[in-house]
C-alpha cells in the first residue's frame, strides 16, 4: 500500500484529475487480456509528457513503489496485471503522432497511439507500416514495442523490432535517454533500441518512438486452399518458399478450428478437412497475379481438394472470413479461452500440430490451433472453464508439454505474446540457466531496485522441466 | 452479503460475465471509452465491475452505478466482441437491481412516476402531452418564451433541445386502421407505431405507411398496442417493461400479419429483446418468440419487396449523410438497407461520415440524465458531419433525430442543414 503523502506528491506532478484511486477505478485496471490473473494497483496515473513521467519514476524510486506501464492492456501474458500493486502509468494523454517524415520514410509517435491509427495515417500518404497484430484496432504502439508484437504480415515484412529506428526512454532512475535515430546504419555502441524492444516494461518507459516506413504495395490478392491432410498443407508451405516466393500472408487453421468455425458461422468449409491455408500476396500487379497463379498451382499439386482465388475485394473478404472468425468461434464455445503462441521453425508445423492434437487428447482437453504458417507461429487455443480446478490442472499440464515439444522442435515458448508473469516460470526452458542469469544481470543494471514491472519476465522459480 | 450482491448473484449469470475474455476488442467501439480513455467507462471495465459486485470484491456500489449510468446502452460493444458477450442484457439487469435498491430523491421520484407510470404506458396521455406541446408551439408561446429567455432557467442544452423538438400536429387517428396496398398485395404487415413516433413524429409514421403501401403492403395498425417499454427497460424500470411487453404481444397476436414493422431503431431492438425479457416465463416466452420472429425494420421490407426497382426516387441536388441508429445496427443488424435506399435516390449523394456507426449521444433519456457526456459526444459527431458537407442528415430513430437537430442547433447551422427521418426523406423523393 502506498501512503497518502505519496498520492499527494503524484497529484502535484500530474494534477488531481489525472490520478485515479477510487475503488472502481482500481478494479477497472486490475487485469489485462490474460485469463486468471487479477490484482488491483494502488493508484493509476495519466501523465501528460516525458517530464512528468520522469518525475513519477523518481518518486517511485525514492519510495520503492512498483511501476506498471500500461498501453491498452491487451497483452496475453499478465504483463500489465499489477500483481505487486504500485502505480499503473497510462499513456492515454500521450497519443499524438508527432511527425511523418516523407523524405526519410519515418513516423515519430507518442507511445499511446493506436497501432491501426499509425497504419491508416501512413497508408493515406501511400506509405506502409507492416506489423499488424490482430489486436491492432486497440493495441498501442508502446505495447507493440514492448512485446515486439508480430502480425499476419510477419513472414514477408518481419515484426515490430524490424521497424523501430529510435526511442526516447525514461530509465528507472528517472533519466531520459534517446537511442538510435532516423538511420539505416548506426553502430555506435550496444544496440539499446533492439534491447528495449520486447523488454515488456521491465527496463524503462518508452515515451517516444520513431518507426520505419516503406512504400505501400500496389495491390493485394487472396487465395484459400483446403486440404484433407495437414501434411499436404505443410508441404505446400515448404514448396512455396522453395519456389522463392514470399507471400504477404500465410495463415493456417487445423481441423478443430475448422469445426469450431463451421459450428459458429456455417461458411461451408468441409469438416473432413484437416487444414485450411489462407494465402495473400501483395506488390506490383503483374508480380501478384503471377505469384498467386503459381501458388494456386502448387496448392493443387500438393493435394489441395479445393483452391479458391478471389477476383474482387468482396470475394477476398469472404475468403478471409473463416480465419477472421477463428478466435470468435473458439471463444464462444467455452467460458474460458486460453490463447497461446508456441512457435516452431516452419518446417516443423505439421509434426507440431500433430503433437498438439495428441497432447489435447492425452489430457482430455479441447485445443484448436490456428496461426501464422509462414513463420511457424502457432496459436494453440484451449477452450476450458477456469472454475473447474481439476480441468485447469490438466490444461496446464497440456501446455507444459506443448512448450516442451516446441523447444524440442527448435522453437520457443512464445513467438509474439511475450513472457510476462504467465510464462516466466518457463523462460529458462528456452534460454537456459546461463541465458536467464545474463538477462537478470541486464535487468539489474537498468533497474537495481526492481521497480519496473516487477515479477514480469523473471519468476521466483523456474518450473521443473518435464521429460518428453 | 449485501442484498445487492445477492441480487447480482441471482440475476446476472456468472457464465455470461465469464464469457468476457477481457481482450479489449470492444474498446474502440465504445463512445464513452473513446471520450474518456478510461477503463471505468469501457465495456470490459463495466463487466469487471459487475463481476466484482457479484463476487463481493467491491464495496463502493455508487461508483459502479455511476459507471453504468455513464454507459449509453448503445451496444456498439456487442458486434465488436469476438466472444459474443451479451452486454446489453447484463447492463439492463444490473441497472434494474440498482434502481430497485435506490431511494431516489422526491424530485426524481415524481419525474420517474410521471414519465414511466403515467405518460409512456398511456397512449391517450401521450397524445394529450404532445397536444400541450403542440398548443405551446402553435399559440406563439414558444416564440414569446424564446424571446423572453424563460428557458434560460434550464441548462443551456435544454434550451437548445427545446428548439430541436419537432413541430407536432395533434395525432388524429383515423378510425380506419387498415391501409391498403397500391396494386397487388405482396404482404400484410402490422405497424408498430411507437409512442414517440406516434405523437411527436406522427407524420413520419404516415410516411412509413405510405411507403409500405407503395411497396405492396397492406398495413394494419393494431389499436391496442402500447409503448415498447424501452425507456423503462433501459432505465431499470423492469416491471413496467414486462407489463408493456405482454400487452404488445397480445395486441399483435390479435391481427393476422406476415411481419411486424418498426421505423424506430430503439423500439425495434427492444421489441426484438422481448423473448429475452420474458425468458423466465414459460408461456409468455413462447409467445414472445413468435412475436420477435416477425419484427423487421421498414427499410428491410422495402428492400425485400423491391421498392427501389419499382419507383423513381428524386430529390433536389444535395449531399446527404446517414447516422446509424445504434440499436438498429447493433441489435437488429440493419445498416446496409437504409444505405441502399438512400443510394437509390437520384440527386441526393450519400457521403459517409467517419464513425457513422457510433452513438450520437442521444441514447433514450441519456441526453437529459448525462448532459455533459452527451454533449461532448454530440459535438464530436457534428465535427464528422461537417466534413461531409452534407445538407441533410438522415437517421432511423426519433431519439437520434432530435439529437441531430440539437447538434445542428448547437453548431448554429439550422439555416443550412436539416435532419430527417429516412421515411420522410424517401417520401419526399417519391413525390418529387
Ligand atoms: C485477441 C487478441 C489477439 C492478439 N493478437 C496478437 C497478434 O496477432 N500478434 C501479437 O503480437 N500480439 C497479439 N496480441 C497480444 C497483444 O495485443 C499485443 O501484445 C499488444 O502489443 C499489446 O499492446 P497493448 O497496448 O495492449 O499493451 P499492454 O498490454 O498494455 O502492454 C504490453 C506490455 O508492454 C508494456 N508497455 C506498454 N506500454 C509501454 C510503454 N510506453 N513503455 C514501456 N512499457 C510499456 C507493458 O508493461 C506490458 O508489459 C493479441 C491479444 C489479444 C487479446
Ligand atoms: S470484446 Fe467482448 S470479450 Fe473482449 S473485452 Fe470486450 S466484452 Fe470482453
Ligand atoms: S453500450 Fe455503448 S457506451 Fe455502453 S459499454 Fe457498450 S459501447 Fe460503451
Amino acid at each position: 500500500m502506498v501512503r497518502d503523502s505519496f498520492i499527494k506528491s503524484l497529484i502535484e506532478i500530474v494534477g488531481e484529475s489525472h490520478v485515479e484511486c477510487s475503488e472502481a477505478g482500481l478494479m477497472a485496471y486490475s487485469f489485462d487480456a490474460t485469463p486468471n490473473f487479477q490484482s488491483k494497483p494502488d493508484v493509476v496515473v495519466s501523465p501528460a509528457n516525458t517530464e512528468e513521467i520522469s518525475q513519477i519514476v523518481k518518486l517511485c524510486e525514492k519510495h520503492q513503489v512498483p511501476i506498471v506501464p500500461r498501453g491498452s492492456g491487451t497483452n496475453l501474458a499478465a504483463g500489465t496485471t499489477p500483481t505487486q500493486g504500485g502505480v499503473v502509468i497510462l499513456f492515454n494523454r500521450l497519443d499524438q503522432i508527432i511527425e511523418i517524415d516523407e523524405e526519410n520514410l519515418t513516423i515519430t509517435v507518442q507511445p499511446g497511439v493506436i497501432t491501426k491509427t499509425i497504419c491508416d495515417t501512413v497508408e493515406a500518404k501511400g506509405l506502409f507500416y507492416p506489423p499488424d497484430p490482430s489486436s491492432m484496432k486497440i493495441s498501442t504502439i508502446g505495447g507493440n514495442i514492448n512485446e515486439n508484437s508480430g502480425g499476419l504480415r510477419g513472414l514477408k515484412y518481419g515484426v515490430t523490432k524490424d521497424y523501430i529506428l529510435a526511442l526516447e526512454v525514461v530509465l528507472p532512475n528517472g533519466e531520459v535517454i534517446r537511442t538510435g535515430g532516423k538511420l539505416a546504419k548506426d553502430v555506435a555502441g550496444y544496440d539499446l533500441t533492439k534491447l528495449l524492444v520486447g523488454s515488456e516494461g521491465t527496463l524503462g518507459i518508452v515515451t517516444e518512438a520513431t518507426l520505419k516506413l516503406i512504400p505501400k504495395p500496389e495491390t493485394k490478392q487472396t487465395l484459400l486452399a483446403i486440404y484433407e491432410s495437414i501434411d499436404q498443407a505443410s508441404q505446400t508451405v515448404s514448396s512455396i518458399i522453395a519456389n522463392k516466393m514470399t507471400p504477404a500472408t500465410l495463415e493456417f487453421m487445423d481441423q478443430p478450428t475448422i469445426h469450431a468455425v463451421e459450428e459458429y458461422s456455417h461458411l461451408g468449409l468441409p469438416t473432413q478437412a484437416e487444414a485450411v491455408l489462407l494465402i495473400e500476396q501483395d506488390g506490383p500487379h503483374s508480380v501478384v497475379s503471377e505469384d498467386i497463379e503459381q501458388i494456386a498451382l502448387l496448392c493443387r499439386k500438393e493435394g489441395a481438394i479445393d483452391v479458391k482465388i478471389a477476383n474482387t475485394e468482396e470475394e477476398a473478404n469472404r475468403l478471409r472470413e473463416g480465419r477472421r472468425a477463428a478466435l470468435s468461434a473458439i471463444a464462444r464455445l467455452s467460458p474460458t479461452t486460453i490463447l497461446e503462441d508456441a512457435t516452431v521453425p516452419r518446417s516443423e508445423i505439421a509434426p507440431m500440430v500433430r503433437q498438439i492434437n495428441r497432447i489435447a487428447e492425452k489430457y482430455n482437453v479441447r485445443i484448436a490451433t490456428f496461426g501464422h504458417a509462414g513463420d511457424g507461429n502457432l496459436h494453440p487455443t484451449c477452450m476450458t472453464d477456469a472454475r473447474n480446478q481439476e480441468e485447469m490442472e490438466r490444461v496446464e499440464k497440456a501446455f507444459e508439454e506443448i512448450f516442451a515439444y516446441a523447444i524440442e522442435f527448435g522453437g520457443t515458448i512464445t513467438g509474439e505474446h511475450g513472457v510476462g508473469e504467465m510464462k516466466s516460470p518457463y523462460l529458462a526452458w528456452k534460454v537456459g540457466d546461463a541465458g536467464l542469469e545474463i538477462m537478470k544481470n541486464i535487468k539489474a543494471a537498468f533497474d537495481p531496485h526492481n521497480i519496473m514491472n516487477p515479477r514480469k519476465m523473471f519468476a521466483k522459480e523456474t518450473r521443473k522441466r518435464i521429460a518428453l | 452479503m449485501s442484498t445487492i450482491q445477492k441480487d447480482f448473484e441471482e440475476r446476472i449469470e456468472e457464465n455470461e460475465l465469464l464469457n468476457c475474455m477481457r481482450c479489449g476488442f470492444c474498446l474502440p467501439a465504445c463512445p464513452t471509452y473513446i471520450e474518456t480513455k478510461s477503463e471505468i467507462h469501457s465495456p470490459r471495465g463495466r463487466i469487471a465491475l459487475m463481476k466484482a459486485v457479484r463476487d463481493g470484491d467491491i464495496d463502493s456500489y455508487e461508483q459502479v452505478e455511476e459507471s453504468l449510468n455513464v454507459c449509453l446502452g448503445c451496444r456498439a460493444c456487442e458486434p465488436a466482441c469476438p466472444a459474443g458477450v451479451n452486454y446489453g442484457h447484463m447492463l439492463e439487469e444490473a441497472r434494474a437491481i440498482f434502481q430497485e435498491h435506490n431511494k431516489p430523491s422526491i424530485k426524481e421520484k415524481t419525474v420517474r412516476k410521471t414519465v414511466f407510470k403515467q405518460l409512456f404506458p398511456n397512449q391517450k396521455r401521450m397524445e394529450q402531452a404532445t397536444s400541450l406541446l403542440s398548443f405551446y408551439q402553435k399559440s406563439g408561446l414558444q416564440k414569446t418564451s424564446r424571446k423572453l429567455g424563460i428557458l434560460k432557467l434550464f441548462p443551456k442544452h435544454m434550451q437548445q433541445m427545446e428548439k430541436a423538438l419537432p413541430q407536432v400536429s395533434k395525432a388524429e387517428r383515423s378510425a380506419d386502421t387498415v391501409f391498403k396496398a397500391e396494386g397487388d398485395t405482396k404482404a400484410t404487415v402490422a405497424m408498430f407505431r411507437g409512442c414517440l413516433m406516434d405523437t411527436m413524429f406522427h407524420e413520419t409514421n404516415q410516411s412509413t405507411i405510405k411507403l409500405l403501401n407503395k411497396a405492396g403492403c397492406d398495413v394494419v395498425v393494431p389499436n391496442t398496442q402500447n409503448c415498447c417499454g424501452a425507456l423503462h427497460g433501459h432505465s431499470g424500470e423492469k416491471e413496467g417493461a414486462l407489463d408493456l411487453a405482454k400487452k404488445n404481444i397480445q395486441a399483435f397476436e390479435d391481427v393476422e400479419c406476415d411481419y411486424i414493422i418498426t421505423n424506430a431503431g430503439g423500439c425495434g431492438a427492444f421489441l426484438h429483446d422481448y423473448h429475452y425479457l420474458l425468458r423466465h416465463d414459460s408461456i409468455w416466452s413462447e409467445r414472445a418468440k413468435e412475436f420477435v420472429d416477425k419484427i423487421v425494420d421498414f427499410s428491410s421490407i422495402l428492400i425485400k419487396l423491391g421498392f427501389i426497382d419499382q419507383h423513381n426516387l428524386q430529390v433536389s441536388p444535395q449531399y446527404v449523410t446517414y447516422q446509424d441508429s445504434c440499436h438498429l445496427r447493433n441489435v437488429m443488424g440493419v445498416y446496409k438497407e437504409p444505405r441502399a435506399l438512400i443510394q437509390a435516390v437520384q440527386g441526393g449523394s450519400l457521403v459517409e461520415m467517419e464513425k457513422a456507426d457510433s452513438c450520437c449521444g442521444s441514447a433514450g433519456i441519456y441526453n437529459i440524465t448525462q448532459p455533459d457526456m452527451s454533449m461532448q459526444i454530440l459535438d464530436h459527431k457534428m465535427k464528422h458531419v461537417e466534413k461531409t458537407y452534407a445538407q441533410t442528415i438522415i437517421t432511423s430513430n426519433p431519439g437520434c433525430l432530435i439529437q441531430m437537430r440539437l447538434g445542428i442547433e448547437r453548431e448554429g447551422k439550422s439555416d443550412s442543414m436539416r435532419a430527417v427521418h429516412l421515411a420522410d426523406y424517401l417520401l419526399e423523393a417519391l413525390v418529387n
